[in-house]
């Protein structure tokens, strides 16, 4: 008898399936992309005639990944080391002032028009001073991606910080909450839905800061790689530099994005 | 562990602490927003007597919420109160609540980084430590509202009435002998609301609540007391209100008392539109 009603319900859950379109799994979704742009790429290669040193085919790109993969390795792990301690570093810099700025008005009004033309500086443009003061290691690299991802995160922290349910504050005041109570159970754990926002970002653009770093003077990474290819015509090993990164950005974009989602459950 | 009925008795709020009974009297009040120059309280006279449910209606803006919120320690500086309030513990005059009030908002306010059971026990964050104790009393208090099983599900996961069963555990656990409540029953449906009336009925029976909403009908089940704020500037009018026990049911002499606060608040209306 149970197994006819199973039965009957496993139909109807099929029969349900069946009525909506497959879920396809994120995974696969990239997969299918990266395939379809691979076969534009080799078509444009193809109907074009690009000379290799223009555009090289998807194939010999690979063929260079495998062949050179001990070199790469070795660049993508320099590279993947700034990225992830600028972002540290920044993300550190941007709680710290947003927290600053929240607790004392006057950091508030000095700091934040300074904040703002601070934008205006190119990062780009303040590189070289920074080779000259902090050399052609990594630590010029890390503070490259920290500059970068400074102002997203010190906003959107403080905006998280600043809007705050008043609803809950009026709550905890009434449960006697002090300041710092308050800051501690209430304003920070509602602020994390829009700093996680903040952090998405970051991790987009902190590759960027990395990159460019080592464009200006750098005696390793993925950026170094590429220029030395450039240099020596090898467009190949430039383009599988240049895979190398944006497999890692992307990498790096859904490993935060998973985690923030397990962390913070309640984000809509 | 097992605890036996006479422990989780020792838990029952009324048998904790030496319970404290509060009145409150409002002399005079008189509350102004400041970007305004007419009062929207005038000459307020109110008497919120101990262990007792004292309702509040009025139109929407008469200022019911502000004289809660002052009530709550609340008002913010674009405000302008003045008047008196005497407090009144046990029989002894207070210069102020310190530290005797809950309060009950008309959304849930549970957190939502925060497990049911750690919403209840929130005050304890503020406080002292949570003690295993404080664990057992708000396990009891979940049963008592009937969520005894939902104690480690977040609130997202919960319908809109058991939200608001958690947030009214939460109250008890302060187990403060003021409780203030502002329509904290307005966002359900109505036989949440009714079911959820009840509960707080019995469960706050010894406090001194004071309780604002727009429905006639709460207040004339909830209600020993019931103050109409009307007129422009709102002044607050004390109406009579049946002998029986809370939770009332509906009978000939509520329905009369529910014309007549219609027609008091009607009258707001009529003003209004003339």
């Amino acid at each position: 008898m149970s197994d006819i009603v199973n039965s009957n319900l496993r139909h109807q859950q099929n029969s349900k399936e069946k009525k909506q379109p497959v879920p396809i799994s994120p995974v696969l979704r990239i997969t299918i992309s990266a395939l379809v742009i691979i076969g534009l790429w080799q078509s444009i290669v193809v109907i074009f005639e690009m000379p290799s040193f223009i555009l090289p085919a998807p194939l010999a790109v690979f063929e260079r990944l495998i062949e050179r993969h001990e070199v790469l390795l070795k660049h993508t792990l320099v590279t993947a080391q700034e990225i992830v301690f600028g972002l540290l570093l920044g993300l550190f810099m941007g709680l710290f002032f947003a927290l600053q700025m929240l607790l004392f008005k006057p950091v508030k009004h000095w700091l934040l028009p300074i904040l703002i033309a601070s934008q205006a500086i190119p990062v780009f443009a303040i590189a070289p001073v920074l080779m000259l003061w902090l050399g052609y290691g990594i630590a010029s690299k890390i503070v490259m991606a920290a500059l970068i991802i400074f102002f997203p995160v010190t906003t959107c922290c403080y905006d998280g910080l600043r809007n705050t349910p008043t609803g809950y504050l009026d709550l905890a005041k009434t449960m006697g909450a002090t300041k710092l109570q308050m800051l501690r159970h209430i304003q920070l754990p509602a602020s994390l839905p829009t700093l996680a926002s903040g952090i998405r970002v970051a991790v987009v653009i902190a590759p960027i800061g990395a990159v460019a770093g080592e464009w200006v003077g750098s005696s390793a990474g993925l950026g170094y790689l590429m220029l030395q290819a450039n240099a020596r015509m090898m467009i190949d090993e430039m383009f599988a530099a240049l895979l190398i990164l944006s497999a890692l950005s992307v990498l790096l974009y859904f490993v935060t994005d998973k985690a923030l989602k397990k962390l913070i459950p309640w984000e809509k | 562990m097992l605890m036996s009925s006479s422990s989780l008795a020792m838990l029952e709020p009324e048998n904790g602490k030496d319970s404290l009974a509060v009145s409150m009297t409002i002399t005079k009040g008189y509350l102004r927003y400041n970007d305004s120059t007419t009062p929207v309280l005038s000459n307020l006279n109110m008497v919120m007597p101990a262990g007792q449910w004292t309702c509040i209606l009025g139109r929407s803006g008469c200022g019911k919420t502000s004289m809660l919120r002052y009530l709550a320690g609340l008002l913010d500086q674009q405000v302008t109160w003045s008047g008196e309030l005497s407090i009144n513990a046990n029989n002894r005059e207070q210069p102020d609540f310190s530290n005797q009030i809950a309060y009950m908002a008309q959304q849930d306010l549970l957190l939502p980084w925060l497990s049911v059971l750690d919403n209840v026990t929130l005050s304890s964050k503020f406080g002292a430590e949570t003690s295993k104790a404080d664990k057992d009393k708000a396990q009891f208090l979940l049963a008592k509202v009937g969520l005894a099983d939902n104690a480690h599900r977040f609130p997202q996961h919960l319908s809109g009435g058991m939200r608001q069963r958690v947030a009214l555990a939460r109250t008890l656990m302060q187990d403060k002998p003021v409780v203030l409540m502002d329509e904290p029953f307005s966002a359900l449906d109505a036989v949440t609301r009714y079911r959820l009336q009840d509960l707080a009925c019995e469960l706050l029976k010894d406090k001194t609540v004071v309780l604002i909403t727009h429905e006639p009908q709460e207040a004339i089940r909830l209600a020993d007391h019931i103050y109409i704020m009307q007129g422009n500037p709102a002044g607050a009018e004390r109406l009579q209100v049946p002998s029986t026990a809370t939770p009332r049911p509906f009978d000939a002499e509520c329905a009369q008392l529910q014309q007549q606060i219609m027609t008091c608040l009607a009258q707001e209306y009529g003003a209004e539109y003339e």
